[in-house]
């Protein structure tokens, strides 16, 4: 099997998650599409840590599945306070930032 | 260092100085003893400056001129200035004409000055400025003496406007404040071109070495020196163009009018350029300029005498067109200085006296200035009057009295040198006596002779103001008198033999006698005839006819006299008017080129900011779209420049 169509798999969920998170409302959905994202570029990172039989990708893909965990847990609780306060997980429902 | 005294030079300024601290400090505490206190700091600097003036005619004529050195000043990389005293025949003879004229007037300022409030304080002013002059001849330096001159400016400000609550004397006192800033200002500029040329300041270094100076940096750079010197002078000494802020500086006391707008301060700039001698000599254009500047102002000064109504303001015509004398011979050379500050010395007595004589007959009238209102006065003011008359023959230059010693030998030495030159100023000067008897001897026969022009209560007076005249006090006649026997005796005193020019000779150097182009006789005799003219014609229209209450109709020039010849409409239209629209263009192009272009810049910047906030719109998908794009556009970018 080619290696490139890793590259081409990781593209394709790192497509999908970006459209996710651009079109869906809900907030949970969301950070699914962040960690779709997240994820297809851990798969980059190791298919080209393959390519070049250098560890530095595998090791970057740690850190980046480490950031994700601790993101999870900060965003989570973020979108469970907004829900008490506000009765809503949608993310346009939070827009107070606007001009 | 020869001179014992020498470092009692110190004690000449510090004495005053401490008598106005302490009264202007202490304030109303003193105002009961104040003014006695002021008598006695000008009385003991007197004693000081005798002792040294004693001290020095005791001295060899070759060892007078000294420097007595207090301490350094300023020490900054190669400029290096003392505070040193400059003791030497011309200053003592400053230090004796102020200490000794200045006593004087505080004895007479005691009574003069009675019944106002704020006496103490104008004491105060008096003693601060007695200290300033004194510092401003006994410096060492360019930089010492510009202490002094703004000292001397300083105290002439706050005493043209002593009585302040009237509006006139304010801003009379900030007219002859401004004019002589633009005086300063040539001070200043001709300092920084010394410190250009020579590298130093004081008159050790720089006046020895004018010659060289003129060979190494050229003529150009003395002539430019010595064009603003004289401009200092002129501001100082109200003289043509700047003349118009002593007529309005009457407005102050007259004590202040006798000391420092006629004997002592306004003939500051003749000793400035007596004292800057061998700088002018390597200048012979600026030197010929000051010679032109006087002798325009001693006609000037004289026509503007000669309309006057105003007893003070004829005075202050007649002090500008004398102080044009003496620049007129500080510009003929060493043949003038001596005589020059012969005049300034003679002049400081006989025009002291004539002041504080008009102060007592303003005292007697009410403070009414108009000579209009005067006439009759003789026989009700006699000490007045007499003392007055002396003064008043001392100025025609009638022999034996002070002026004919000092003014002739002027018009003498104008009369020397070659070429135009003798013709125009010896005819200028000899003209000016000539007016000057004329203006005087109005001046005189309007208010002590003729009949009276007022009422004395007593019917048959319709209209006019009713006045009590009556003799001022022994306090104000007594310097009166005194200065009376100054202005018939002194001149004489110190022509005989030479004795003042010969005295000066350490500081002025030894003049070659010229001849004149005319023969001295004649000289002297033209003159006489022509002061002789000049007073039958006043006697004639002031004595012996009737003078009108209100000014007659008269020709073009005496109606522009009377207007000081719209010295002020010149002013006001050559600088005030074209400054004016200057500084108005000035702010109209600031308003809108320099703050419209930084306001718009503001401005714009805002509005884009206004335009930007819209992107702001608080939706985090949208955010998400924004960074998603921009990735793209690195993408692109990267690719194209990789590709």
């Amino acid at each position: 099997m080619e290696i490139t169509n890793y590259l081409g798999l990781a593209a394709i969920l790192f497509a999908i998650g970006a459209t996710t998170v651009l079109l869906r409302r809900n907030a949970i959905v969301v950070f699914m599409g962040v960690e779709l994202m997240l994820n297809a570029t851990n798969l980059a990172f190791v298919t080209f840590a393959r390519i070049h039989g250098d560890v530095t990708g595998q090791v970057l893909a740690f850190f980046v599945m480490v950031v994700a965990a601790a993101e999870v847990v900060v965003g989570l609780a973020i979108i469970i306070t907004i829900f008490r306060s506000r009765r809503s997980a949608s993310v346009d429902d939070v827009n107070l930032l606007n001009s | 260092m020869t001179m014992q005294t020498l470092s009692l030079a110190p004690w000449l300024v510090a004495t005053p100085m401490v008598g106005a601290l302490v009264l202007l400090v202490a304030g109303r505490r003193t105002d009961r003893w104040g003014h006695w206190l002021g008598v006695l700091a000008s009385a003991a600097t007197f004693v000081v400056g005798l002792v040294m003036l004693l001290d020095m005619l005791g001295t060899p004529a070759d060892q007078r001129v000294g420097t007595h050195t207090v301490g350094t000043w300023i020490d900054s990389g190669p400029l290096h200035v003392d505070l040193g005293f400059q003791v030497d025949p011309l200053s003592m003879t400053f230090v004796m004409l102020v200490t000794f004229v200045g006593t004087l007037i505080h004895v007479y300022s005691v009574a003069y000055m009675d019944h106002d409030v704020d006496r103490r304080r104008f004491f105060g002013y008096l003693n601060l400025f007695v200290a300033a002059m004194l510092l401003l001849v006994l410096a060492d330096s360019y930089l010492l003496l510009f202490v002094g001159w703004e000292g001397v400016g300083l105290a002439s400000f706050l005493l043209i406007g002593f009585w302040d609550g009237k509006r006139e004397n304010a801003v009379a006192g900030k007219k002859a404040f401004v004019m002589n800033r633009v005086g300063d200002m040539g001070l200043i500029v001709a300092m920084m071109l010394l410190l250009a040329t020579f590298g130093a300041v004081d008159f050790g270094t720089v006046l020895p070495a004018a010659g060289e100076g003129a060979a190494a940096a050229g003529e150009g750079t003395m002539t430019a020196i010595g064009l603003m010197l004289l401009l200092a002078a002129c501001g100082k000494s109200a003289q043509l163009p700047l003349q118009a802020w002593l007529g309005d500086a009457m407005a102050g006391p007259t004590p202040v009018s006798a000391l420092i707008h006629a004997a002592t301060m306004v003939t500051a700039g003749v000793y400035l350029l007596v004292r800057s001698g061998p700088l002018l000599e390597a200048a012979p254009d600026a030197q010929l300029v000051v010679a032109i500047v006087g002798a325009l102002t001693l006609l000037f000064g004289a026509i503007v005498g000669c309309a006057k109504d105003d007893i003070k303001k004829a005075l202050a015509a007649s002090t500008m067109s004398q102080i044009g004398y003496m620049m007129l011979a500080a510009g003929l050379g060493p043949v003038g200085y001596a005589f020059a500050i012969f005049h300034l010395l003679t002049h400081g007595f006989f025009k002291a006296g004539l002041f504080l004589g008009a102060g007592s007959v303003m005292h007697a009238m009410d403070d009414d200035v108009n000579m209009r209102r005067f006439g009759g006065l003789a026989r009700l003011l006699p000490v007045t009057a007499i003392t007055m008359g002396l003064g008043w023959l001392a100025i025609l230059g009638v022999p034996p009295f002070s002026g004919f010693w000092s003014k002739d030998k002027i018009i003498e030495a104008a009369f020397v040198g070659e070429g135009w030159r003798p013709w125009v100023f010896g005819l200028t000067a000899l003209l000016g006596a000539g007016i000057t008897a004329y203006y005087m001897s109005r001046l005189f026969f309007m208010t002590f002779a003729g009949r009276r022009r007022w009422s004395d209560g007593g019917p048959g007076d319709d209209g006019a103001p009713e006045r009590h005249p009556h003799e001022s006090s022994r306090l104000m006649t007594w310097p009166m008198i005194v200065l009376a026997v100054g202005s018939v005796a002194l001149g004489g005193i110190l022509a005989l033999g030479d004795r003042f020019v010969t005295w000066l000779e350490p500081v002025t150097g030894h003049a070659e006698h010229h001849e004149p182009v005319l023969p001295v006789w004649l000289l002297v005799t033209l003159t006489l005839l022509l002061v002789l003219l000049g007073a039958f014609l006043a006697f004639r229209q002031y004595a012996v006819a009737a003078v009108p209450v209100e000014p007659p109709p008269a020709p073009a020039l005496v109606r522009a006299a009377r207007v000081d010849l719209h010295q002020d409409d010149v002013n006001e239209s050559l600088v005030m008017r074209p400054g004016q629209y200057l500084t108005r263009a000035l702010v109209y192009s600031d308003r809108t080129a320099v703050d419209g272009g930084w306001l718009g810049l503001a401005g714009g910047i805002g509005r884009l900011g206004a335009r930007l906030r819209r992107f702001q719109n608080g939706y985090v998908r949208s955010y998400a779209a924004t960074m998603l794009g921009g990735l793209g556009v690195v993408a692109l970018v990267v690719w194209v420049l990789a590709s």
